[in-house]
């Protein structure tokens, strides 16, 4: 048989424009002229604040050339300024109609409605600049790579972090006219930690000093960002729907590496032990002559990227949440799939507050408790992984279990931020807890001894001596394969 | 013992991302906290999930006699041992893909062609394989008629499709496949059946996204029993509103001349009329004045049991010469099309001589055999070579059949 064509499942990406999309680019000349004055900004921003001195890097990079299953992974070398960031648009459900809030059961909007447009292009921007901010955050960890298998997934994740942030720009210029113009360029003036125009999350203002940083980021906090993209996903301002479930699907990369990366480093610790005999897990300085990190360091690690993300969510009882929710503009985590009536106007939510110096658990009206909803699905959604790392350490016999902190510890926004609170949810003074804090969180010494090792790894097929092998490779390809050409 | 080969997930390298679950097409991966798994009933081995997940956890397979339960799956904490099982114990299954399952029905129906078939020069260029088993159309019912009378055995439906706004252009003398829903006794889904296309390609309703089916309720006698055809059952119970797996388009060869100058000759028997209908009524809407000879042989026990007996009368026969054939008529002598042919040698001579002039066989495999002989024998008749012409027809994508 000869011939196939497309339809609406199919959705091909052109790829003899300048951008690559398949949201029709070429008739909408107005946004093709804006985009295309938008890239050589983007490119110059990459340039100066992307992956350092990589411009010549071959990279064995998943690029997207359509958004089904079979045309969305292509795989092969490509010199990063050279990736083809486009717009892609998950395919239209026709029909689809609003799943949640107020405006629940009408048709979903394709134009932006008037009463709700600052407050979604506000949702837009402020996920947008997670995007870069993150590139950022992680522009020097090539020059340690524990291997260019990981190094290549690191510039993955960079690069798909760099078209999110198309996905976001498309939606403001499209959308919001002069004002999202210029929020687009804003996206590209801020930067990760700078004082005077930082990004506009805390979280993406601290930096990622070392691969261990980078894989706990990539599983606790870019998990933040699935959960963000999923809630939405199910907007009912259709074009962001749609450009965050495609998304979703790059996402998991990411997850990918976190969870991965952080298993790899506990088989290597695990390993290294049983070949010196060592059962304590608690002899660090036995431990760490093995050039491997230690499980108590691993969990301070935990203790550190969890809070700061739990961080991320917001207050966790809301007004603004609320207004989103009602307003049908942003939903909780896997909306569709929860069994109410998706308006809440009747329903509560048991938030844990603080009162009297006590946990309390109150009931609040679930609408104004969809952060601390999401919250709570973050927690649990994390323990997946943690779970897997545990198992990794059962089997080779040593008795230590990775552990998620209490939610309340090390937090700065939100119910508890005013308390001071241990991994094991006890409310202590501000001084017990600053004297306790490095049994906690990493001290310098232990973020020095981390850094010591942080040993660049460049051979074909080899790794450094922290971080075990992955148990396959990219797109099954073998361990002499070489993911990242230096030029 | 059969074997399969079973779709399982490495649970010690799936990192539980949901990717898979969200881009399978029919809902064949679920999980719990733990894992994600595949359910054997449902996956058809489509491969969709596969180039999406990040980690590789998907892409692996176990040759077993008797499959994973979605309950063992839950539980691993790592995949099974291979149990050793030689490849060539698996089965081939239905799960090959669906273009495969058409092409082999095309081409039995085909066999009568022989050879290398092209289809007719000015033929519209078609479009092939659109929607399959994996990823098959959502038709709604418009309507379904029965167009045999009432009182006669053979129930005929004429059923009409609607496409709602999806993109699915048919061509006259192009089938569509239907996926009964279920499973077989051995728990197989249902194979796929072709039917072709009776309306013309703007539709049943002129400019509407939709298409009608000619479909016979097949019922027979084996060992006694009275079995039901699966298929055409359904589609002939099928109600106004109810949605169908539509599979499709599929053909490239049967189909009609677009010239005016073309004469068709249409010959068939039963529901072997769709593709005729199609042809005919979209000369009719567009080629009214066309100078090109419609001829059309069509028989059926009775008219009773011809479909669309009506509407056929009512064309004008300036417009299409209309030869209606019955073999079951009270006192009168048995009538086969190829009869009738051999009635009208001088006329069917007189055409054959032409380069214009198209033949269409489609109906039953016997009929064939019968109309390739009434050539025969009127070439005969007229210093005239049959295998001669019937092979020039062919190269020059003027000869088709189509037999079931």
């Amino acid at each position: 048989m000869t011939e196939q064509t497309s339809n609406d499942a199919i959705v091909e990406v052109n790829y003899d424009e300048l951008i690559p999309n398949n949201v029709d680019l070429a008739s909408d000349a107005r946004l093709k002229k804006a985009l295309e004055s938008w890239q050589p900004k983007y490119l110059d921003w990459w340039n100066e604040a992307g992956p350092d001195h990589t411009q010549n890097y071959e990279v064995y990079l998943r690029t997207a050339v359509g958004v089904d299953p079979k045309g969305w992974a292509k795989f092969g070398h490509v010199k990063m300024p050279e990736y083809r960031w486009g717009i892609l648009l998950a395919p239209k459900e026709e029909g689809r109609t609003i799943p949640f809030g107020k405006h629940k059961g009408e048709p979903a909007w394709q134009e932006v409605p008037g009463e709700y447009r600052a407050l979604l292009r506000r949702l837009i921007v402020v996920q947008g600049d997670t995007e870069p901010a993150s590139v950022e955050q992680q522009r020097y960890l090539s020059k340690t790579a524990p291997s260019l298998y990981d190094m290549r997934n690191l510039f993955q994740v960079n690069v798909e972090e760099g078209r999110h942030l198309w996905a976001m720009v498309y939606l403001l210029v499209k959308y919001f006219g002069r004002d999202g113009r210029e929020e687009a360029e804003g996206l590209l003036e801020r930067r990760s930690a700078d004082e005077d125009k930082p990004r506009i999350l805390g979280a993406f203002n601290e930096e990622t000093p070392d691969w261990l940083s980078f894989f706990m980021f990539t599983y606790f906090t870019d998990r933040d960002g699935k959960m963000q993209l999923e809630s939405l996903a199910q907007s009912g301002f259709d074009p962001l729907s749609r450009s965050c479930r495609f998304m979703l699907t790059e996402e998991a990369h990411h997850m990918f590496v976190g969870e991965t990366g952080v298993g790899r480093v506990i088989q290597r610790t695990c390993d290294a032990m049983n070949e010196a005999n060592i059962t304590d897990p608690y002899e660090i300085e036995a431990v760490r002559a093995l050039g491997v990190i230690d499980l108590p360091t691993l969990q301070k690690k935990v203790n550190f990227h969890t809070s700061v993300t739990r961080d991320l969510f917001g207050a966790e009882v809301s007004t603004n949440a609320a207004n989103s929710f009602n307003a049908g503009i942003k939903g909780r985590f896997a909306e569709t799939k929860i069994d109410d009536d998706h308006q809440l106007l009747n329903d509560t939510y048991t938030v844990t507050r603080v009162a009297d110096g006590k946990f309390v658990e109150e009931d609040v009206p679930a609408l104004s408790a969809i952060n601390a909803r999401l919250l709570d699905d973050y927690i649990k959604d994390c323990q997946g992984g943690i779970n897997r790392w545990n198992k990794t350490i059962s089997k080779a016999g040593i008795d230590f279990e990775i552990t998620q902190p209490h939610k309340a510890f090390n937090r700065k926004i939100g119910e508890f931020e005013s308390v001071y609170v241990t991994i094991d949810g006890e409310i202590v003074s501000e001084d017990e807890w600053n004297s306790k804090k490095e049994e906690w969180l990493c001290s310098d010494a232990d973020g020095d001894y981390i850094q010591s090792l942080m040993e660049p790894c460049t051979e074909v097929g080899k790794y450094a001596g922290w971080i075990a092998e992955p148990r396959i490779g990219i797109n099954n390809q073998t361990g002499e394969f070489e993911y990242v050409k230096i030029n | 013992m059969s074997a399969i080969r079973q779709h399982l997930i490495d649970p010690e390298i799936c990192i539980r991302c949901n990717t898979c679950e969200e881009t399978c097409p029919i809902d064949a991966i679920t999980h719990d906290s733990e894992n994600y798994v595949v359910d054997v009933e449902i996956c058809k081995a489509c491969l969709d999930c596969i180039t999406p997940c990040p980690t590789g956890a998907i892409d692996n397979w176990r040759i077993v006699h008797k499959p994973y339960t979605l309950e063992e799956q839950f539980s691993w904490e790592e995949l099974p041992e291979e149990l050793g099982i030689d490849e060539d114990e698996v089965e081939d299954t239905v799960q090959e893909a669906s273009e495969d399952e058409a092409n082999a029905i095309l081409e039995v129906a085909h066999t009568g062609e022989s050879g290398k078939v092209i289809p007719p020069f000015s033929a519209a260029h078609p479009y092939i394989n659109i929607y399959n088993r994996e990823r098959p159309l959502i038709a709604r019912v418009a309507g379904n008629y029965r167009i045999t009378d009432d009182d006669v055995e053979s129930d005929i439906h004429h059923i009409v499709l609607d496409f709602d706004s999806k993109t699915f252009p048919v061509l006259e003398g192009q089938s569509i496949g239907i996926i009964p829903p279920g499973v077989d006794e051995k728990g197989k889904p249902h194979l796929m059946r072709l039917y072709s296309i009776a309306s013309p390609r703007d539709g049943e309703r002129p400019g509407h996204n939709n298409a009608s089916l000619t479909v016979k309720r097949v019922v027979y006698e084996e060992s006694g029993e009275t079995q039901h055809g699966v298929a055409s059952n359904y589609v002939c119970d099928l109600k106004k509103d109810d949605e169908v797996k539509v599979t499709g388009p599929f053909g490239a060869t049967f189909l009609m001349p677009n010239h005016a100058t073309a004469n068709i000759i249409m010959v068939c028997t039963g529901t072997g009329a769709a593709p005729f209908r199609a042809m005919t009524e979209y000369r009719r809407r567009h080629m009214y004045k066309a100078s090109g000879k419609l001829k059309l042989y069509f028989g059926a026990r009775t008219p009773g049991e011809l479909p669309y007996f009506g509407p056929l009368k009512k064309l004008n026969s300036e417009f299409i010469e209309k030869q209606l054939v019955f073999s079951r008529l009270p006192d009168q002598p048995k009538e086969y099309v190829q009869d009738r042919m051999r009635n009208n040698a001088d006329s069917l001579a007189e055409l054959l001589h032409s380069k214009e002039t198209y033949v269409f066989i489609c109906g039953l495999k016997d009929m064939e055999l019968g109309v390739d002989e009434a050539f025969s024998d009127i070439c005969k008749d007229n210093d005239m070579d049959w295998d001669e012409i019937k092979q020039m027809m062919r190269t020059s994508g003027r000869y088709h059949v189509e037999t079931y």
